[in-house]
């Protein structure tokens, strides 16, 4: 599975808008102010109230985050940020799992 | 009711309901599958925290429990989030980044009330039962990584060069002023100016590489654990000059102030170098174990 190539190699505009121009995460009830910045930092030090960079966040979400599998998983290995290697691979369903969808 | 000609039949090619949804869910909703956000303790936390959250496609969260673990899930279409589907909708940018934001928000109002151990994004199973399953089978291993992060957050740090900053800094260059011969020819002065701007920008990468092993040092102290990403790049890496070191924190979190101050001021007079801290975040990077989540 090759690349997925998601902006114009020519590095023009990215294609979609970045942060600040997309809607607020769906359906996220629990507004930033709701949750509350750990005691310990100032509320310019912690990234509360804040939009997160996109970036930060796959860089969490598509390398970190535990590993379970599931009965869906994409394995997604690498992201290189121009071009997004997605790499999808189903998690076979175990023998006595039941039937799929 | 008796009189209604279809009952037995509706009912019997009504799709397999996955367990767990809340009743007024169950009638005619089409097939879902169970995306899993995080794993706490069950507890108060997670049971208070899931009622109060919405997921993805608008889906309630709600808790799927065993052994004494809780998993935080959302039902989702299973044709959107089959393996086809999911690939479908990461590979847009657009899709992408509402799925991860969604997963974060539910990390991390689960994040700020008790220790947990936040999923990879695109966790999906077949349904609550699957999900209990698989919480009684890693159960030893969930109960050590939640022992180990409990009380640390992640603090992100990354250090840029920044060479245009460097340029633009008023502060003489390191090897002191070019001899300038008073009739500088434009082919002459073009050339000095070249030879300015690599030192200039050698100097900025050099000067980077030596705060960030600096930071490194300095977070040492403080951190319980390290692990590097890769270098951002490319068009959504927004921040001024190149991305040299990104790396990720397991620190305590009556420790998060003082790692932050310790950190920020390491690149404070030096031109072309910037620093930045993000977080706390909840504990993505270190949530695999810790062979695993040596990645560099």
């Amino acid at each position: 599975m090759g690349p997925v190539l998601l902006r114009d190699p020519a590095r023009g505009k990215p294609e979609c808008m970045m942060e600040g121009a997309l809607p607020e995460a769906a359906g996220a009830e629990v507004s930033p102010t709701e949750v509350s910045a750990p005691a310990d930092l100032t509320p310019e030090e912690s990234l509360a109230g804040r939009q997160i960079a996109l970036i930060d966040l796959l860089d969490r979400l598509l390398n970190g985050g535990a590993v379970l599998a599931g009965d869906v998983v994409l394995s997604i290995a690498d992201v290189d940020l121009v071009h997004i290697n997605l790499r999808a691979v189903i998690r076979s369903i175990t023998p006595d799992g039941p039937a799929p969808w | 009711m008796t009189s209604h000609p279809q009952g037995d039949e509706a009912t019997a090619a009504a799709p397999r309901q996955p367990l767990g949804l809340p009743p007024e869910q169950r009638e005619s909703a089409p097939p879902s599958s169970s995306y899993v956000y995080a794993i706490g303790r069950a507890g108060a936390g997670l049971d208070t925290a899931a009622p109060r959250l919405t997921g993805l496609r608008d889906g309630r969260v709600r808790t799927a429990s065993a052994d004494g673990l809780t998993a935080l899930v959302s039902s989702v279409p299973a044709d959107a989030f089959s393996e086809e589907g999911m690939k479908a909708q990461l590979e847009n940018l657009t899709e992408l980044e509402e799925i991860a934001r969604t997963h974060h928000t539910v990390v991390e109002a689960a994040h700020t009330g008790t220790t947990v151990l936040p999923m990879r994004l695109a966790t999906v199973y077949l349904d609550d039962a699957r999900v209990r399953s698989m919480l009684r089978e890693r159960g030893a291993e969930f109960d050590a990584l939640l022992s180990r992060l409990e009380g640390h957050a992640e603090l992100g740090v990354k250090v840029y060069a920044d060479p245009r900053a460097a340029a633009a800094d008023p502060a003489p260059a390191s090897d002191g002023p070019e001899p300038a011969d008073p009739p500088v020819s434009p082919g002459r002065a073009y050339l000095q100016q070249r030879r300015a701007q690599r030192r200039t920008q050698r100097d900025a990468y050099r000067a980077a590489g030596a705060v960030a092993d600096e930071v490194r040092g300095r977070a040492a102290a403080l951190a319980r654990d390290r692990v590097a990403h890769r270098p951002q790049q490319g068009e959504l890496a927004a921040g001024a000059g190149e991305n040299i070191a990104n790396e990720a924190y397991l620190v305590p979190t009556d420790r998060l102030r003082e790692f932050h101050q310790a950190v920020t001021g390491l690149a404070d007079g030096v031109p072309g170098v910037r620093i930045e801290v993000t977080g706390p975040w909840a504990p993505y990077s270190f949530a695999t174990p810790p062979a695993e989540s040596r990645s560099a």
